[in-house]
C-alpha cells in the first residue's frame, strides 16, 4: 500500500534481564505463560505487523495486559523494542539518534494519556502550550495556537484554572488540546477516554470524530471497549497476550471473526447499532433498484429496522449521499445479519 | 582459655603507632594544604562578616522592619508578623540583640551554603541509583557522628574561627536538603514525565519544567529542616569561635548561670519558631495549585 503512514514490522518486546535470549525461545514458539514460568521473562509483544493507513483512525483493542499500551509507545519510542522495525513515512524511528528522536516527538507525534497526565502545577493555558514551549516557539505564536485549541475543545474561560479544578472529562479535553496544539500529523491516544463516565466518553468520541473530519490526522487509538472501537475505528486490530489476533475493517471483525477470542469479544455487540447499511448491502450490479425502500448508506440498521418491519418491503435500496442507488438488501439478509 | 575472656586486640604498641600515623599524616596534610583550603573559603568568610556587620550596625528599628517584612513576604500572616516583632523587641529588651544578629548571620549563610550544595547534589542523586546508594550512607554518617568528632579535623585544618564553625554547621545541616531533594524528584508522577518526554523535552527541560516545580514542596521541607538543624548547632559552633547566642549559653554552662542560659536558650527557640513557621507557610503557598476544587 502506498499510503501507509506507520508500518510496524515484526515487532517483539520482551521484558526481563536478557530479552535477546528470551526472544529466541519466543521465536521457537514458547508462549507467554511458559516464558514467564520457565525463563522469567514477560512477553509484551510478539510478531506484531500492522500497516496504519494515512489519515485514518486505527484502533488497537485488547484487554488489560494484552500489550496495547506497550505497542503504542513503540511508535514514539517511549519504549524500545526487543526486535523489529517501526517505520513512519518510510523512515525507521528506531535508527534516530537522541536529537532526531526529540525532533520527531516534537513535530510528528502527539500523545493523549489515559489518566490525562496534565502538569498539576501549570494552568490550563500553560498545559496546552507545553509542546510549543518545549520547542522554543515565540510567545505570541504559542498563545494564539493554545487559545485556538482551548476554544476548539470548548474550554474557553478556563485558561487560568489548574487541572485539579476541572472534572475528568474537562481534563481530558485539555489533554486533547495539548496534543492538537503541536500540529502533528500523528495522534497517539492511549485509552484516552477509558477513565471517563459513559456519557462524557460519548461526548469525547464525538469531539474526536468531528475534529478528525476536519483535521485528517493519522490516529492510533487504544481501547478495551469494543463499542468504542467500532464507533471510531476505520480499522481495528485485536491484541491478546501480545499477539495480534485479527486486524481489519470493523465490519469484518464483527461478521467474520477469525479466532474464538475475537468471536467471544464480538458476541454481545448490538449489531443493529454498529452496522451501517453500506456494510451489509449487496453491490448494485445492473439489476433494477427503482422499486424498494430507500435508505442512506450511512444509516445504522437500528435507524431503519422499524420501517422495514412496518412496510415489509421486498427490497431495501441503499443510496449514497447523492441519492444514487448503490446497492440493495433483502429482509432475509437483514435478519441473518442480526441473528448471527 | 584467655581467648574467651579477652577480646583479641591489635596490641597497645601497634595501636599507638596506628593512631600516631593517622595523626601525623593529617597534621602533615593540614600543614601543607591548610592555608590553601582556608583561602578557598575566604569569600565565604567575607560574606559572613559583611552580613554580620550589616545586621549588628544597622539601626534596630530598620532591622526589625526588614525581618517583619520578610516574615510577611513568607507567610502573608499578620499574627506571625506581630509575633516576630514582639520576639525581637523582647530579645533586644533582655540584652541579646547583638548575639541574635550574629546567630541570624551565620544561620543565613549556612542555609545558603547548604542549599547551593544540597539541591544540586540531591538532583544528581535522583538521576542515578548508584550515586544514591553511594551518597546515602555518607549522609547517614554526617547526621549521626557526634559533632565533636568532626570538629577535631576541622580545627586541625582550619583552626578556630568562623569558617570552621560554618563548616561544622553545614556538615550537620546539609543532609536533609540533599535527601528531600532526591526524594522529591523521585516522587514526581511518572505519567507527567512520560507526557513531557512524549512532547520531546530535553532532560534539562524535563528537570526545570516538571521535576523541580513538582518536587518544590518536598525540597522546601528540606530547606526548613536544614534551617532547624543549623540552629541546633549554634551552641556547638560557638565552642570553636563562632559568635552568637551560643557563646553566653556556653558561659552559662561553665559558670552555672541559670538565667543567662535560659534567656539565650529561649532566644534560640524564638528564632527557630519564627524561621520554621515562616518557611512552612511559604512552602504551603508554593503549592497554590493544590488548593481544593473551586469550580
Amino acid at each position: 500500500m502506498s499510503d501507509t503512514k506507520i508500518k510496524i514490522d515484526s515487532l517483539y518486546k520482551i521484558f526481563g534481564n536478557k530479552p535477546k535470549e528470551a526472544l529466541e525461545y519466543v521465536k521457537q514458539g514458547v508462549g507467554k505463560d511458559e516464558l514467564l514460568e520457565k525463563h522469567n521473562h514477560v512477553l509484551g509483544l510478539s510478531d506484531i505487523n500492522i500497516d496504519i493507513e494515512d489519515k485514518s483512525i486505527q484502533v488497537i483493542m485488547g484487554l488489560s495486559g494484552s500489550g496495547k499500551s506497550t505497542l503504542i509507545r513503540h511508535i514514539n519510542r517511549l519504549i524500545e523494542p526487543t526486535a523489529g522495525n517501526v517505520l513512519v513515512d518510510g523512515s525507521d524511528v528506531l535508527q534516530y539518534d537522541e536529537a532526531t528522536l526529540r525532533d520527531f516527538r516534537r513535530t510528528r507525534t502527539a500523545m493523549v494519556f489515559q489518566r490525562f497526565a496534565l502538569m498539576p502545577h501549570m494552568t490550563i493555558l500553560k498545559n496546552v502550550s507545553l509542546g510549543l514551549e518545549l520547542q522554543g516557539k515565540k510567545d505570541d505564536e504559542i498563545l494564539n495556537s493554545a487559545m485556538k485549541w482551548i476554544e476548539k475543545v470548548g474550554l474557553n474561560g478556563y485558561e487560568d484554572r489548574y487541572p485539579q479544578h476541572l472534572s475528568g472529562g474537562m481534563q481530558q479535553r485539555v489533554g486533547l488540546a495539548r496534543a492538537l496544539t503541536n500540529d502533528t500529523d500523528i495522534l497517539l491516544m492511549d485509552e484516552a477516554f477509558s477513565a471517563l463516565d459513559p456519557l462524557i466518553r460519548k461526548d469525547m468520541q464525538d469531539i474526536l470524530l468531528n475534529l478528525q473530519a476536519e483535521l485528517h490526522k493519522t490516529v492510533v487509538f487504544i481501547t478495551h471497549d469494543l463499542d468504542e472501537a467500532l464507533k471510531i475505528g476505520d480499522r481495528i486490530a485485536i491484541l491478546k497476550d501480545g499477539i495480534m489476533d485479527q486486524e481489519g475493517l470493523p465490519v469484518d471483525i464483527l461478521l467474520s471473526p477469525k479466532t474464538e477470542y475475537v468471536s467471544n469479544f464480538v458476541e454481545d455487540v448490538n449489531r443493529s447499532r454498529v452496522l451501517k447499511a453500506k456494510h451489509i448491502m449487496e453491490k448494485a450490479n445492473g439489476s433494477d433498484l427503482s422499486k424498494g425502500m430507500p435508505v442512506d448508506e450511512n444509516d445504522f440498521i437500528e435507524s431503519f429496522i422499524d420501517r422495514v418491519v412496518a412496510e415489509k418491503p421486498e427490497l431495501i435500496v441503499v443510496q449514497d449521499s447523492d441519492k444514487k442507488n448503490i446497492g440493495s438488501l433483502t429482509s432475509k439478509r437483514l435478519s441473518e445479519v442480526l441473528k448471527k | 582459655m584467655s581467648f574467651f575472656s579477652e577480646i583479641p586486640t591489635m596490641g597497645r604498641e601497634s595501636l599507638r603507632d596506628f593512631k600516631k600515623g593517622i595523626d601525623l599524616n593529617f597534621k602533615e596534610f593540614s600543614r601543607n594544604y591548610g592555608d590553601g583550603i582556608e583561602g578557598f573559603f575566604d569569600p565565604l568568610l567575607m560574606f559572613l562578616v559583611w552580613l554580620e556587620k550589616l545586621l549588628v550596625n544597622s539601626p534596630w528599628p530598620l532591622v526589625i522592619l526588614v525581618l517583619a517584612g520578610l516574615a510577611w513576604i513568607g507567610s502573608r500572616n499578620w499574627k506571625l508578623v506581630a509575633g516576630t516583632i514582639v520576639c525581637f523587641m523582647l530579645i533586644g529588651y533582655f540584652g541579646m540583640w547583638k548575639d541574635t544578629m550574629s546567630t541570624i548571620a551565620i544561620i543565613s549563610v549556612a542555609t545558603l551554603v547548604c542549599i547551593s550544595i544540597g539541591i544540586p547534589l540531591g538532583i544528581l542523586m535522583s538521576r542515578s541509583r548508584k550515586l544514591e546508594a553511594g551518597i546515602t550512607p555518607i549522609l547517614d554518617v554526617m547526621q549521626t557522628v557526634p559533632s565533636f568528632v568532626y570538629l577535631i579535623p576541622i580545627i586541625m585544618l582550619l583552626g578556630i574561627g568562623k569558617v570552621p564553625g560554618l563548616i561544622a554547621v553545614c556538615i550537620y545541616a546539609v543532609p536533609p536538603i540533599v535527601r528531600l531533594t532526591n526524594l522529591g524528584i523521585r516522587e514526581v508522577d511518572k505519567e507527567c514525565l512520560e507526557a513531557v518526554d512524549s512532547f520531546g523535552a530535553t532532560s534539562w527541560q524535563r528537570l526545570t519544567r516538571v521535576q523541580m516545580p513538582l518536587a518544590l514542596p518536598t525540597i522546601f521541607a528540606g530547606v526548613n529542616q536544614t534551617i532547624m538543624m543549623a540552629l541546633a548547632m549554634v551552641v556547638i559552633a560557638s565552642m570553636i569561635g563562632v559568635r552568637g547566642l551560643g557563646v553566653p549559653v556556653l558561659r552559662a554552662v561553665s559558670n552555672q548561670y541559670l538565667a543567662l542560659g535560659m534567656l539565650n536558650g529561649l532566644a534560640i527557640v524564638a528564632l527557630a519558631i519564627i524561621f520554621d513557621r515562616v518557611s512552612q507557610q511559604y512552602g504551603k503557598r508554593l503549592q497554590k495549585h493544590r488548593e481544593g476544587r473551586n469550580l
